[in-house]
């Protein structure tokens, strides 16, 4: 039954949204952001469920760890640059919503180094030796 | 939960409390003192939104191995 608290309260805050935004344009932009967290709190049992059960999987599958968290953590840095974007764009900062994104999609790229690597060499290795090794 | 729910309506009712009081103020003729409150109003609320975002933010790092 926490799907219909969530609607209920992101609906009950937009009303509110819309009265405070004609007085008080700061407020409503505080307010919706405020909802917006709280939102995303109630989520996060939900996702640590869902990521307790992927890394459960990864384990029986014998990942490597190190590769499971990494993915994690790009999940991680994914939604929260999406979150301050959406905060940013809805107060009126398209510019600075783009420079949200871009820092995130730029650290997922540093985080994916390791990754790429380690499959650069796996590649190189499977290669005949020609070039490289 | 509930006082997260709480603090929505604490936040929105300060929001229209301020709005009314900066109106009367108006009137009244003492718009220094309106932007005053206006801006007290904000600092409040403004505190308990980086409280909220500081909470999540750990709970983040928590959920997604950030050590």
């Amino acid at each position: 039954m926490d799907i219909l608290q969530i609607v209920g309260l992101g609906l009950a805050v937009t009303f509110l949204v819309l009265i405070l935004k004609e007085r008080n344009p700061v407020f409503a932009l505080l307010l919706s952001m405020i909802a917006g967290i709280i939102i995303f709190i109630m989520l996060v049992d939900q996702i640590q469920l869902i990521l307790n059960m992927l890394s459960k999987m990864a384990e029986t599958a014998h990942l490597n760890n190190v590769y499971v968290a990494t993915i994690l953590k790009i999940i991680g840095i994914a939604y929260i640059s999406d979150f301050g974007a959406e905060i940013a764009k809805d107060a009126g900062q398209g510019a600075l919503a783009g420079k949200i994104e871009l820092a995130g999609k730029v650290v997922i790229l540093v985080m994916a180094i390791p990754i790429m690597t380690s499959i650069v060499e796996t590649v190189m290795n499977l290669m005949p030796q020609v070039g490289g090794g | 939960m509930p006082l997260d729910v709480n603090t929505i309506f604490q936040i929105a009712g300060i929001g229209i409390i301020v709005a009314m009081i900066q109106t009367v103020l108006k009137q009244m003729g003492k718009d220094d003192w309106a932007q005053w409150v206006t801006l007290i109003g904000f600092v409040v609320i403004l505190y308990m939104a980086a409280t909220l975002i500081g909470n999540l933010f750990d709970k983040i790092k928590n959920v997604f191995l950030f050590m």
